[in-house]
């Protein structure tokens, strides 16, 4: 009787982190590469793109840069691409626990995601 | 420029494979290396930190996830109380002084690695240390992982989820206020108040860190303390030794990890002591 649930648990815990350790690593490969492309032509140019010890700080001074092949803009973007990947375990995680249905942890989690949200937006207004 | 950035990226390497065996974020490792290696100015050593501890968690994360080290639930689970704590301890900058935390702190520390010596002392499988607890069946936080050293799968319970909470709790007002990872704090909190293994706990701390730097990255990030010249290499280096040291840290026998981790963390409460008294190392 016993073995039943956990077995069920272990099975679940199982898809689950499947789920979130190949979107982690895609998350992982994607902003690693931006980050390299951009330290590579910062090595091989010598250049970051900008005067002085300036480097862009906006998204829009960021996508623009990038889309000039400034290598400082496009090091800043592999940047916040991995500043993203572990608010994209927390949101693929709350969309594996729905779908195996553990509605406890999907309601823990849904409130750790809000408060990641409230904590950006306070950084955010102190920015 | 290139000489700079290639010991960036070996820097970044060695407290990556640290980071990840410890489950410490390895600002620790790089922020002294940083400021009395390179003479770089604190507040742009802290933005690098940042980025260290993001690296070196999502690094690792993916290794022990597929290798089910990890406690998904517990990670969940206590990153409620890191993440109020942290934005609390933001909150709280500039009214309270933190100077009596840094005393207050050092001190858990140091208590902390006097328990651990303690744990030396007990046989190379403290598990199942844990009794049955209500809340944590509940739960379900009680969990199993492959000890790759020991060759075998490893039931355990948790115990003391109230006290583990409020460990936590403090380790985000902790991260909030004193803009550190506190790592250190979240492995105690799980391993010592909560009676998990030392894999698991540092395993799950490391995911713990990711989210809970995220939050404060974001303001880092738009205000210009991350440079990117030096946070870059950092974390590509980072993001390969983490992989590293999250396979290396599963055939580690627990007790070596924890010879390891006992000076490391006597040394940062002693810092963080002689800090809120004033004393500037």
């Amino acid at each position: 009787m016993n073995k039943q649930p956990d077995e069920h648990l272990n099975q679940e815990m199982n898809s689950i982190e499947l789920i979130i350790g190949k979107i982690l690593r895609i998350g992982v490969i994607i902003s690693a590469t931006i980050m390299l492309i951009g330290w590579l032509l910062l090595v091989i140019t010598g250049k970051t793109g900008y005067a002085g010890n300036f480097h862009p700080t906006s998204f829009q001074q960021i996508i623009a840069g990038t889309v000039q092949l400034k290598p400082d803009a496009i090091m800043m973007l592999g940047i916040f691409c991995l500043i993203l990947t572990p608010v994209l375990r927390v949101i693929v995680s709350i969309y594996s626990f729905f779908k195996e249905r553990d509605m406890l942890y999907v309601y823990i989690t849904s409130f750790v995601l809000l408060v990641l949200i409230i904590s950006f937006l306070i950084g955010l207004s102190q920015a | 420029m290139l000489e700079t950035a290639l010991i960036m990226i070996v820097i970044g390497i060695l407290a990556g494979i640290a980071g990840a065996i410890l489950g410490l974020g390895g600002g620790i490792i790089v922020t002294p290396v940083l400021t009395l290696g390179f003479g770089l100015n604190i507040k742009y050593a802290i933005g690098a930190s940042i980025i260290v501890v993001i690296a070196t968690s999502s690094g690792s994360t993916i290794a022990y996830l597929r290798d089910e080290v990890l406690n998904l639930r517990v990670a969940m689970f206590l990153e409620i109380a890191t993440t109020i704590g942290a934005v609390v301890g933001s909150l709280l900058t500039g009214v309270l002084n933190p100077k009596y935390l840094y005393v207050l702190f050092g001190l858990l520390l140091i208590f902390s690695g006097f328990n651990m010596v303690r744990k030396l002392r007990m046989k190379a499988n403290d598990y199942g240390t844990g009794k049955d607890d209500a809340l944590a069946s509940k739960l379900e936080l009680n969990g199993r992982y492959y000890d790759k050293n020991l060759k075998q799968t490893i039931d355990y319970q948790v115990t003391n989820v109230p006290g583990g909470l409020s460990v936590m709790f403090g380790a985000g007002l902790a991260s909030g206020l004193l803009g550190i990872g506190s790592g250190a704090f979240k492995v105690i909190a799980m391993d010592t108040f909560m009676k998990m293994p030392l894999k698991p706990s540092s395993a799950t701390s490391n995911l713990m860190m990711g989210v809970t730097a995220a939050a404060s990255a974001t303001v880092y990030f738009f205000n210009g303390t991350i440079l990117p010249g030096i946070a870059v290499p950092l974390a590509l280096g980072i993001l390969g030794g983490a992989v590293v040291g999250s396979r290396i840290m599963q055939v580690l026998p627990t007790k070596l990890i924890r010879i390891v981790f006992i000076p490391i963390l006597l040394y940062i409460g002693g810092n963080m002591l002689l800090q809120g008294f004033g004393v500037k190392l």
